[in-house]
């Protein structure tokens, strides 16, 4: 039997994890200081907060594996991530429309969540939404200046959009898992969250003179262990560490 | 770096009765500079309130007018009111 709370603890753990290694790529690259300081401060919270999720899933699956085994020691299949997280930086309007994406969901998510019939997962989006809420503020503030600043910064935000499109519909996709914990009001349906996403996303890209992209095709597989070609790059790297050297601690 | 002016930011600490310069930043505007302001000075507890105010809408004083503007007039004894006798049962002044 699946263990569906374990599941879903790792699906969010996960996308948290893999999206704050991607925005470190950034530190020490970001287009201007101001803003390195504040994609490395949106990283570290992502990572906190990955501390907390995959912490309590090593809790739940109760198998003596702690949230740093989880990190470190999983291949990609076993990732749980949405795909829209593991996606490359490109360029930093690339990041930023991928930050405003997940953003956005992730804002409604953990708003959801903090009344979850589960108290640890309540407490833990509480804890998060604070967080979050700056990071939707800030992703939607700048997607709406580079859109509408010059004629380059708009085409490079709308292709972003463009590009990222078909992994938003992931966002919002059920399986027998999230469907049984949405019964036992242990997390919101995925699909009730559609509606309000989709309303900000267009708010925030109609003030940015974008316009919000047509494709309904939605690449899948995340939540199930099957990514695109890129995490296995990214968990290289992040993993070098503990595969080298295992155990090794600081 | 044209189109982001530089900013003084100006925080409350938690306790804190008046804002106190802390330091500047470049941001296109405004609520971006308070955005910056946010992530490069206040993520330890430091403040509950920010100002931001573009760098070229300060006027500050020139060294050179240092003499004119600072220096008391020593001369003008009464301006220097330490000559008082005070109380004994005052303390602490």
């Amino acid at each position: 039997m699946t263990n569906h709370k374990l599941e879903y603890l790792l699906r969010l753990g996960d996308s948290t994890l893999v999206l704050g290694q991607r925005l470190s790529e950034w530190c020490g690259r970001g287009p201007a200081l101001e803003e390195d300081i504040a994609l490395t401060n949106v990283a570290l919270d992502l990572i906190g907060q990955t501390r907390l999720w995959l912490g309590y899933a090593a809790e739940v699956e109760g198998a003596g594996r702690s949230a740093d085994q989880l990190a470190f020691l999983r291949d990609a299949h076993q990732f749980r991530n949405l795909l829209l997280a593991e996606q490359p930086n490109g360029s930093y309007a690339d990041t930023l429309a991928r930050q405003f994406l997940f953003d956005t969901w992730h804002y409604f998510q953990l708003e959801a969540l903090q009344r979850s019939t589960d108290a640890r997962i309540a407490g833990i989006a509480a804890k998060s939404l604070k967080e979050v809420t700056y990071h939707v503020r800030r992703s939607a503030d700048l997607v709406v200046r580079l859109g509408d600043g010059t004629e380059e910064s708009h085409r490079r935000m709308q292709d972003a959009f463009d590009d990222l499109w078909m992994f938003t519909g992931e966002l919002f996709e059920s399986d027998a898992a999230e469907a049984a914990l949405a019964n036992e009001g242990v997390i919101p349906a995925p699909a009730t969250l559609a509606g309000p996403w989709q309303r900000h996303v267009g708010e925030v890209l109609e003030e940015a003179t974008l316009r919000v992209p047509a494709g309904h095709w939605a690449q899948t597989g995340g939540r199930h262990g099957h990514h695109t070609e890129h995490l296995g790059y990214l968990l290289a790297e992040m993993q070098f560490l503990q595969r080298a050297y295992p155990g090794a601690q600081w | 770096m044209k189109e982001w002016p530089l900013w003084e930011i100006f925080i409350r600490s938690q306790h804190g009765l008046a804002h106190k310069h802390v330091g500047s930043l470049h941001a296109p505007d405004g609520e971006m500079a308070i955005n910056n302001a946010r992530d490069v000075y206040t993520r330890r507890n430091e403040g509950v309130s920010v100002w931001v105010v573009r760098a070229s809408d300060v006027m500050a004083s020139s060294p050179g007018d240092k003499g004119p503007l600072f220096e008391p007039a020593n001369s003008k004894v009464y301006r220097h009111p330490t000559f008082f006798p005070m109380p004994e049962a005052v303390k602490h002044i």
